[in-house]
């Protein structure tokens, strides 16, 4: 069910970069510590963690943006970077178009330049003035400009902030199409603890150290995770869809609580009897990636608070959302795993 | 020779022009062609205050120069990467901001050279010279080391452009795909006290950062790339030389600040047309989530 070929097809010992019980310090402050991982080939790592986690600081350890002040980094020789940093402020004095960004730190030709920016949906925005460009634009220009230069690792701190919520997804599957074309590692932080990457092999949740790692489905069960975040079990359910009743023989559900009733939240009117998971709430089409889109859009207010019955659970909102995506079928395509 | 007979053909009141005037003008045009591009730098790097304070460490240079007898060009640009270095030591600490730093710096380097020059009373120097510059007493030699010093400049500017301009945009893109800002940022630091040591003579101490800042600022209303920019601000200085030069020959006006003034002019001619445009989204780009 999880998407988990990409891991086992990989060939072990072709990292492209371990971190050994890496850690920063500033100011006699552990940033983060005891940092243990590594990316392969064709693997992607999703970091999760609060504000402050160390997210941001092991990526650029990671790369060698900040260098380890315990713990060892050991990075390929020769090993091409791709980064696409969370915060980019660009002097307003200096004129400076995508164009001439896309060649910031090497050649390129016309054409993969072209075809970097229309993977990522500007190529329109070709001679405009990077800072004539919203913020979520701005942030594909900066993902286009990493693609663009082929590199054997892709490090993307929070590469959707500020994209509209239609292309979040598209970039997603953009992202996850360069890691299979190419075969390049990908190192992502994603700052929305719900959303993280359909593809990802590792999650690893930071706060200050490693809290937890593994899959995506082993880590929003692990009990790390849920103290860390809350028991919001319906963090990772982008790609385990949790269920917080069962399915009893008989038709009837089991709760979590133990109480069984002949429907699945029978007074909260979002839900329809059987549950057979075709998810054809409200009459909205394009399910088969509505509860990944719902869950991105919806960070935490609709799992945690009023419906706390719910958790685990993504169906709540998702006629709200769904009408923006009905041209996007191609976005995520999650429809297998809820079948 | 033959350049200086060229450009008396073309002036228009011989009579007047003496030698002295077209060494000025070579050794201006020479400094302007070398302050355009790396004053664009000093714009976008947002390093106008740094650009003072080694200026302002020149006289302190001046007055070294005169205590041990050594050369003054290598006096002035050894204080200057002296007082770089510390910059970037004390900025490493991050006790301070590199605000209140730079003020630090600045004003106790130009105090100390004024007080060692005053000690120095068997020594009678120009001040008025060394901080507003007499362009008018440049000699041949003057010439060559701007010339010379200035093509160097520029050479290392046009090897170190990509790895300047991106770390410049982004110091963290720049360091993981591997072009070594850190060093880029260095080497900018001895080249602008190099610029620094060789101008002081030409507009002073108290000048130079405006020869590096106002023709940049000029230029970026017309420039859509940096590499257009760094080139239309070295044709703007230019510009401002010969008519500060021009001017300051005409109402007998003092010859650096007359340039100043010349760049000003420029300056504000540009902000004069479609002034809104540039006010319309003056803001940084930045990623935030909107």
């Amino acid at each position: 069910m999880l998407m988990q070929t990409a891991v086992s097809e990989r060939q072990k010992g072709d990292e492209l970069v371990t971190l050994v019980g890496a850690g920063i310090r500033r100011n006699s402050r552990w940033l983060v510590r005891g940092v243990d991982l590594s990316i392969h080939r064709g693997e992607i790592v999703t970091l999760i963690g609060p504000n402050g986690a160390g997210k941001s600081t092991t990526a650029k350890m990671a790369i060698g943006v900040l260098r380890a002040d315990e713990g060892k980094v050991n990075r390929k020789p020769g090993l091409k970077i791709g980064y696409v940093p969370q915060k980019l402020a660009i002097d307003w004095t200096m004129p400076l178009s995508v164009r001439r960004l896309m060649r910031l730190t090497g050649k390129l030709d016309d054409g993969a330049l072209m075809a970097a920016l229309t993977d990522v949906g500007i190529p329109h925005l070709v001679d405009a003035e990077v800072r004539h460009l919203s913020g979520g634009e701005f942030q594909r220009a900066l993902l286009a400009r990493a693609i663009a230069r082929n590199p054997d690792l892709l490090v993307l701190d929070e590469p959707v902030q500020g994209v509209d919520f239609a292309g979040e997804s598209a970039l997603y599957e953009l992202i996850r199409t360069i890691r299979n074309k190419t075969g390049c590692g990908i190192l992502l932080i994603s700052h929305d603890l719900h959303m993280v990457m359909a593809d990802t092999d590792t999650v690893i949740c930071l706060n200050g150290h490693v809290c937890c790692r593994g899959t995506p489905e082993a880590v929003s069960r692990s009990d790390d995770y849920r103290r860390l975040f809350g028991n919001v079990g319906a963090g990772l359910a982008v790609y385990s869809h949790h269920h917080d009743h069962t399915h009893l023989p008989d038709g009837r559900v089991q709760h979590k609580d133990g109480s069984v009733t002949d429907h699945c939240h029978p007074d909260d009117g979002h839900h329809h009897d059987g549950h057979d998971h075709k998810h054809d709430h409200y009459g909205h089409h394009d399910h088969s990636h509505a509860h990944v889109e719902e869950t991105s859009n919806n960070p935490v207010h609709a799992h945690d608070g009023n419906h706390t019955s719910h958790q685990g659970h993504v169906d709540g909102e998702i006629g709200k959302n769904s009408h923006a995506h009905d041209d996007h079928a191609h976005a995520v395509g999650e429809g297998h795993r809820h079948a | 020779m033959r350049m200086t007979t060229m450009l008396m053909r073309s002036g228009r009141d011989i009579a007047m022009l003496d030698d002295f005037f077209f060494r000025a003008l070579l050794a201006g045009i020479g400094l302007a062609l070398t302050t355009g591009p790396l004053g664009c730098f000093v714009v976008w790097r947002r390093m106008a205050y740094f650009g003072d304070t080694i200026a302002h460490s020149a006289l302190l240079g001046v007055a070294l120069s005169l205590m041990l007898e050594i050369n003054l060009l290598v006096s002035v640009f050894a204080v200057a990467v002296a007082v770089s270095l510390l910059l970037l030591l004390l900025q490493k600490r991050q006790a301070l901001s590199a605000d209140a730093l730079l003020g630090i710096l600045s004003h106790s380097t130009l105090a100390i050279g004024l007080v060692l020059v005053a000690f120095m009373s068997w020594v009678r120097i120009d001040l008025i010279a060394f901080l507003f510059g007499d362009i008018l007493a440049v000699t041949p030699a003057d010439i060559a080391l701007i010339w010379g010093g200035g093509l160097f400049v520029l050479a290392a500017l046009v090897v170190l452009w990509r790895p300047l301009i991106a770390s410049t945009v982004s110091a963290d893109i720049a360091e993981a795909e591997g072009l070594k800002p850190e060093r880029a940022r260095l080497l900018f630091m001895l080249l602008m006290a190099l610029v620094i040591a060789i101008a002081m003579k030409i507009v002073g101490i108290m000048l130079i950062t405006a020869l590096l800042i106002i023709p940049a600022a000029t230029a970026r209303r017309f420039s859509s790339a940096p590499e257009g920019m760094a080139v239309l601000s070295s044709l703007i200085g230019v510009i401002a030389v010969v008519g500060g030069l021009f001017g300051s020959l005409t109402y007998d006006t003092p010859s650096g600040p007359s340039i100043v003034v010349a760049a000003l002019v420029l300056f504000i001619l540009s902000l004069l047309p479609g002034r809104a445009k540039n006010l319309a989204r003056d803001g940084t780009s930045s990623g935030g989530r909107s």
